[in-house]
């Protein structure tokens, strides 16, 4: 039969640790929880194909965040991150992050990965950050998923592809009981039992659309709709700082990274229309990516990245890196557009908005052990809300979760669920295809996507977007009455346009709630242009309570790592002060 | 409402010549994030059928036989 063609069925199966999103945390989560009990089963379940999955599809060019002893302390670390982060951070899972990375690197190079040595032997790292020196490249990075595939496959992990879960599954009392999945070639309905799940669902990535205007040029995989981040809001989880939005600066039009945190240490710099910096630093921070909003809107734009000054030689070591690995088409854009790095500048740009921890803050709410507010339920990744984790914290908290969530699932018995549960989220997920006439979920995507643009990236407006509500209100009505999906391919997009709808009203939803400016152009309020510490020094929690959207203040955990009062603006004082 | 098919050039391009799909090779098909790729029914070799690309490679770097290109969507080019 041709793939794609609707089947309907419903089967179930049951595992004791159930891992949904094979990119990077969850691979290592899956690996860590069978490690942890060899005799328990271990499902780790993705959408698209665990060896190609995720934001290192193509692998990854270093470490943004390698905190290795004789270069950077834990405490260096977790203070570096509290004040890029405005002080919004529950320091122990950053510091714990910052402790345990470093065996988890030795733990990545004993999976045959390798970290660039200098001529001593030593971590050749490099800085990128204001304070700190985190950055190490990957010599043979293009290999890393092969590696990690590896890994699963000896220690049998039992691998699902081509599975998108759209639904958690909780017991009365409120304990995780599984997940509702359907096949994405065939629609059939796979219903897995489990005592515990992790959620490494990646980033929000689809939720603007870039200035391209083609719907799939992200900045994140574009497999990554948000999933998660929809699924733990129906089960109840809190989700953090989902106003901290993700904006990244991007090559203009590829919408890929440049990448200043590649070229950056050879001494190249992000540079107005006049060849002159405007930034102390290239990393990647709210308040950074504010100066660079600003300066494009200037009269000084574009924003280039400069590489010409630089010598032949390095020029080319750059662009090795960078047409080798993560976006290898990065060399193809060029060569189209006739660009050459030693003759001429990189042209920037903003990306859309998303959510991703993994360089901002905004993701489901857990704790140093990667527990969401539901019991048995984990998340770790771009998804999870510890904040700038980039892919080290992926593989560190994605190891943390995995061997917690396996000593839950050997001290609890499976959770009872609802069958009526099961069956409602069976005619949701099918419902696009029983209709005869209808919306495709591309025009609907669309058109969401449009209006998130239009009236939700910053700066934030409150008139914009009491507005941009109501026209998302109008198209979740048209998706939930009127979308159609004419095969099993359509009914993924179907379902992935909902998760993109949630993320939508939950950006809205946060970003309202927050009254106050904070980390630079991510949460940019003209309304309240200010940082206000008296009312707002804390997290957001926004939950679904009673079938409603709800945010609550949550108070940020003393630190582990006290910051002088001389050290808290450091990474508000961005721009370049003209010399006097 | 009736619905219309909307064209466009589309980023992945196959050598028919080199593709081996039809001696079962699925390779491009199996690793694609986005699940684009697809086997012909009339050619039995493997063709872009939907217009989703994120211009990521492994398509490409996976193909046994060097058939796959990828080029960069017409609308970023």
């Amino acid at each position: 039969m041709a793939l794609d063609q609707i089947v309907d069925g419903l089967s179930e199966v049951s595992c004791d640790v159930l891992v949904i999103g094979g990119g990077t945390a969850g691979p290592m989560a899956a690996l860590k929880a069978k490690l942890k009990n060899p005799k328990a089963n271990v499902v780790l379940l993705e959408k698209a194909n665990v060896k190609r999955s995720g934001a290192i599809s193509m692998g990854m060019d270093g470490l943004n965040n390698a905190v290795i002893p004789g270069y950077a302390t834990p405490e260096q670390y977790t203070k570096e991150i509290t004040i890029a982060n405005d002080g919004i951070v529950d320091q122990k899972a950053v510091y714990k992050y910052a402790q345990n990375c470093y065996k988890i690197i030795e733990e990545l190079d004993s999976f045959g990965i390798r970290f660039l040595k200098n001529e001593n032997g030593d971590y050749a790292v490099k800085k990128v950050h204001h304070i700190g020196t985190y950055v190490l490249p990957m010599p043979n990075g293009e290999t890393v998923k092969k590696a990690l595939y590896r890994q699963l496959r000896r220690a049998r992990i039992l691998i699902s592809n081509r599975y998108m879960a759209t639904r958690l599954l909780k017991s009365a009392d409120g304990r995780i009981a599984g997940a509702v999945s359907v096949n994405t070639r065939t629609a059939e309905m796979l219903v897995i039992k489990a005592k515990a799940v992790i959620l490494c669902m990646g980033a929000a990535g689809r939720l603007g659309l870039p200035t391209s205007g083609y719907m799939f040029g992200t900045y994140e995989n574009a497999a990554n709709s948000g999933d998660g981040y929809a699924m733990a809001y129906h089960a109840g989880a809190a989700l953090a700082n989902l106003e901290c939005f993700q904006i990244n600066p991007l090559i203009k039009d590829y919408n890929g990274p440049a990448c200043a945190y590649v070229a950056g240490p050879f001494g190249a710099y992000t540079a107005n229309n006049e060849g002159s910096r405007f930034i102390e630093c290239d990393y990647w921070s709210g308040q950074m990516m504010l100066e660079f909003y600003n300066e494009l809107l200037s009269g000084k734009g574009p924003v280039f990245l400069q590489l010409k000054h630089l010598h032949p030689d390095t020029i080319s070591e750059i662009e090795s890196t960078l047409h080798k690995v993560e976006r290898p088409t990065r060399g193809l854009f060029q060569q189209g557009r006739g660009v050459d790095y030693r003759s001429e500048s990189i042209e920037m740009h903003i990306s859309e908005i998303g959510f991703c921890s993994g360089h901002s803050a905004s993701g489901v709410f857990v704790d140093d052990n990667a527990r969401t507010t539901v019991p048995g339920l984990y998340a770790a990744g771009d998804m999870a809300s510890v904040p700038h984790n980039y892919m080290l914290g992926a593989f560190t908290n994605g190891s943390v979760a995995g061997v917690d969530a396996m000593e839950f699932a050997d001290s609890h018995d499976f959770a009872e669920f609802d069958a009526a549960d099961v069956a409602l989220e069976r005619d949701r997920v099918m419902a696009p295809t029983k209709r005869e006439d209808g919306i495709p979920p591309n025009q609907i995507e669309y058109k969401t996507r449009r209006l998130v643009n239009d009236y939700l990236q910053p700066p934030k407006v409150t008139r914009k977007y009491e507005l941009g509500m109501r026209r998302l209100a109008e198209a979740r009505e048209d998706m939930q009455e009127h979308m159609i999906a004419r095969n099993a391919h359509e009914l993924l997009r179907a379902l992935e346009v909902q998760s993109i709808m949630d993320c939508a009203d939950m950006a809205a939803h946060a970003s309202l709630y927050r009254e106050e400016s904070r980390w630079g152009l991510y949460h940019w309020r003209t309304d309240f242009p200010e940082k206000d510490n008296e009312n707002w020094f804390c997290h957001t929690l926004l939950s679904k309570q009673n079938g409603r959207m709800t945010s609550e203040k949550r108070a940020v955990e003393p630190y582990v790592v006290p910051i002088a009062d001389d050290e808290k603006d450091l990474y508000d004082k961005q721009r370049i002060r003209a010399s006097a | 409402m009736p619905l219309a098919s909307f064209q466009t050039s589309v980023p992945v391009v196959v050598d028919d010549a080199k593709c081996i799909a039809d001696k079962g090779c699925t390779v491009c098909v199996d690793v694609c994030p986005l699940d684009v790729l697809r086997i012909s029914e009339m050619t039995n070799k493997a063709y872009m059928a939907y217009d989703e690309c994120w211009y990521c490679m492994p398509c490409e770097a996976d193909c046994p036989t060097g058939a796959v290109t990828v080029n960069i969507p017409y609308l970023l080019r």
